[in-house]
């Protein structure tokens, strides 16, 4: 049986740093079978929990991205109709007619499987990550809590699918509107944040081990301290391996060594107009200073 | 007596009904669960470690649906567990911060209100506590006038704005839709139907079936400004109001000054005058000091769970001069925002030759406007017609 701690640890071997809530409702969801909802900034690694755990238990990774007008034909599934077409007059041209075309059209070869038809049909049990949620309308929120209280989806044509496993839903949504309170109470719920010091320094060393330990310590110091600035989008996590990777191939060994290469370094922390104004060569140097 | 694990009494039933009043303990507190959640949780903490940190962590993940939860869950699991907690638990939080409860002379307040921020139950006590010269002082600035709402607006005026209501409705028709409907003319061939007609023609599409975005009813929500500096005002907006209510089933009102009332139903009365009497009852307090912020706060954290959505415009009628701090506005903007709705702000004042808006409330909510546009009469709420078909 699974606990927290292997949770942890099994992510752990897979690089991703899980603070002990989310792997405690990590735990959970995949003891009770629930959906989780994992809510934070964009950039703090709610999608990469997906990915780790789809590596971590070595099965698929069925991934749907929202957006807004997203509808049941590119959620669910869509008949292919080119083929369907030209079946039509192939079979036409073999006189075949009627209810055994009709029977034909409408069968498996010509079922377009969109992710959440492929999730639920999967022979082991692989991991749906439903990404940013608040951005698809109400309507479609609606859908997916049927989806996701029966495991079963109805096509006309066909019939009921029935799950043949049960996906590990992971769903993620970054505060762009409110979600329905049924879709909150359904799920578990983690809040992800941006990682403390420590976090930040085990998932900078888990993922990029060639930085060394003094220059870790420095960047983590850094991108914390910078967070703390007054910035229309702060730095994160994927942003800081960014500009360890860009210090290291620079050959930089001290963030305070040289003003200009951290200055051309920031690009990859900082992603505005209004944001690379505020953060000045001098701000800079005084955060590198506290970090160092 | 906190840190100290809750002592029960020795004819508790058990854990399971300690859970059932922890779970209890958190909705009195605000959070929304069900039995649902309870048996959740007790399926939770089956396959849970019995130490502290792995409960607190499993409740968490099960009663938390938001990250206001989440963020105040550990006070509210200590306040239950680890703190005598039972006496507590019949207090319920309010939504609106404390400061928002007197006017001025705050600082004694927020001063017992800080000292006791790992209580979350507690924000009764520090309202009470402050009590002496803070009170006091709020008090003589709540400045209640009684006006009768029935010699401010004729039922003539209501006729004349409900075609203005129902135009102003019409142009606020959502057009973002891109789920595709079915119909007989549109842009967009819907091959589905297409091609399942196409079998009675040997598969030869013969008929083209068309699929189109249809155009949605929005949901407007009003809220109008009755406090003493848009006393001028109040004529036309709440006889727009009135209007509205009648042109549009769909629509919500709400009036405002020191706290918000919902007054949809009561304008919905058949009898005009009926209603604008019904109202006067409402909105006691017409004509008095403005707390927009709070208001505005109370209607994000309220009304607007439940009536707003991604298809809603909420339009304000407001001078944008309040009487509280100018931070808590924009919070409340954020908050609202945040519900995806669309945002018109109608001031009278815009309308001024080298208006600017200074006022801090009104600067403070800007950002998260998608109009802000002068109206101070009927004329000026029917002029907004072309503006809002082109949001």
């Amino acid at each position: 049986m699974t606990t927290a701690a292997t949770v942890q640890s099994g992510l752990a071997a897979q690089g991703y740093v899980a603070p002990p809530d989310l792997a405690m409702a990590l735990h959970l969801a995949l003891v009770l079978g629930r959906p989780l909802l994992l809510e934070g900034a964009a950039g703090v690694g709610k999608t990469e929990v997906a990915r780790a755990l789809a590596a971590w238990k070595g099965c698929a990774l069925i991934r749907l991205q929202c957006y807004e007008g997203l509808d049941a034909a590119q959620a669910i599934y869509e008949w292919n109709y080119q083929r369907q077409l030209l079946a039509i007059r192939a079979l036409a041209e073999g006189g075949e007619t009627g209810s055994a075309v009709e029977a034909r059209l409408f069968s498996e070869a010509y079922l377009l499987e969109r992710p959440l038809l492929a999730a639920i049909r999967q022979p082991v049990a692989p991991v749906l990550l439903i990404d940013e949620i608040d951005r698809a309308d109400e309507e479609f929120e609606a859908y997916l809590l049927e989806v996701l209280s029966d495991f079963q989806i109805t096509i006309p044509e066909m019939g009921t699918i029935r799950a043949v496993t049960r996906p590990m839903v992971i769903l993620t949504a970054n505060g762009t509107r409110d979600l329905s309170d049924a879709l909150r109470r359904r799920c578990l719920y983690a809040h992800v944040d941006y990682p403390d010091a420590v976090t930040e320094l085990a998932i900078l060393q888990a993922r990029l081990p060639d930085v060394g330990a003094r220059l870790g310590e420095q960047i983590v110091g850094f991108v914390q301290s910078l967070r703390k600035e007054e910035l229309e989008k702060k730095p994160g996590v994927a942003e800081m391996l960014d500009f360890a990777a860009a210090l290291a191939g620079l050959g930089v060994a001290d963030l305070t060594g040289d003003p200009a290469v951290l200055q051309a370094a920031l690009a990859t922390l900082l992603k505005t107009q209004g944001d690379r104004a505020a953060v000045t060569t001098e701000v800079a140097q005084r955060l590198a200073g506290k970090a160092a | 007596m906190r840190g100290a694990v809750t002592r029960f009494a020795a004819r508790d039933p058990g854990p399971v009904a300690r859970v059932a009043g922890f779970m209890a303990h958190l909705r009195s507190n605000g959070f929304r669960l069900g039995i649902a959640e309870a048996e959740v949780a007790l399926a939770a903490l089956a396959v849970t470690p019995a130490d502290e940190g792995s409960v607190r962590r499993a409740l968490k993940a099960v009663a938390c649906g938001c990250a206001e939860d989440w963020a105040r869950f550990d006070a509210v699991f200590n306040s239950y567990w680890r703190n005598g907690g039972r006496v507590r638990s019949k207090v319920v939080p309010s939504a609106v911060p404390a400061h928002a409860r007197a006017a001025r002379g705050a600082e004694g307040e927020n001063g017992t209100g800080s000292g006791k921020a790992d209580a979350p139950d507690s924000g009764r006590d520090g309202d009470s506590e402050a009590g002496g010269a803070g009170r006091l002082v709020a008090t003589t600035v709540r400045n209640v006038m009684k006006k009768d709402l029935r010699e401010v607006v004729s039922p003539e005026d209501i006729r004349a704005a409900e075609v203005v209501a129902h135009r102003l409705g019409q142009a606020l028709r959502d057009r973002r839709s891109r789920r595709a409907k079915a119909a007989r003319r549109g842009a967009r061939i819907d091959l589905r139907r297409t091609i399942r007609a196409s079998l009675a023609t040997g598969g030869e599409p013969m008929r083209l079936a068309r699929k189109r975005r249809p155009e949605r009813p929005v949901r407007i929500a009003a809220l109008v400004d009755v406090s003493g500096s848009m006393s001028v005002y109040a004529r036309p907006f709440l006889a727009f109001l009135a209007g509205l209510m009648r042109a549009d089933g769909r629509a919500d009102a709400y009036l405002f000054h020191t706290r918000l009332v919902r007054v949809t139903e009561a304008l919905r009365d058949e009898d005009p005058f009926r209603a604008l009497n019904r109202i006067t009852l409402l909105a006691d307090g017409f004509g008095g000091g403005s707390k927009i912020g709070a208001a505005l706060e109370q209607f994000a954290a309220t009304y607007a769970r439940r009536f707003v959505n991604g298809r809603s415009v909420v339009v304000i009628l407001s001078d944008g001069y309040d009487s509280a701090p100018s931070g808590q506005i924009g919070a409340a903007m954020e908050r609202l925002s945040r519900r995806g709705c669309r945002i018109l702000w109608l001031n009278p004042l815009k309308g001024w030759r080298d208006y600017a808006p200074v006022a801090a409330g009104m600067a403070a909510a800007l950002p998260y406007l998608d109009l802000f546009a002068p109206a101070a009469t009927l004329d000026d709420l029917a002029a907004l017609e072309g503006e809002l078909a082109r949001l």
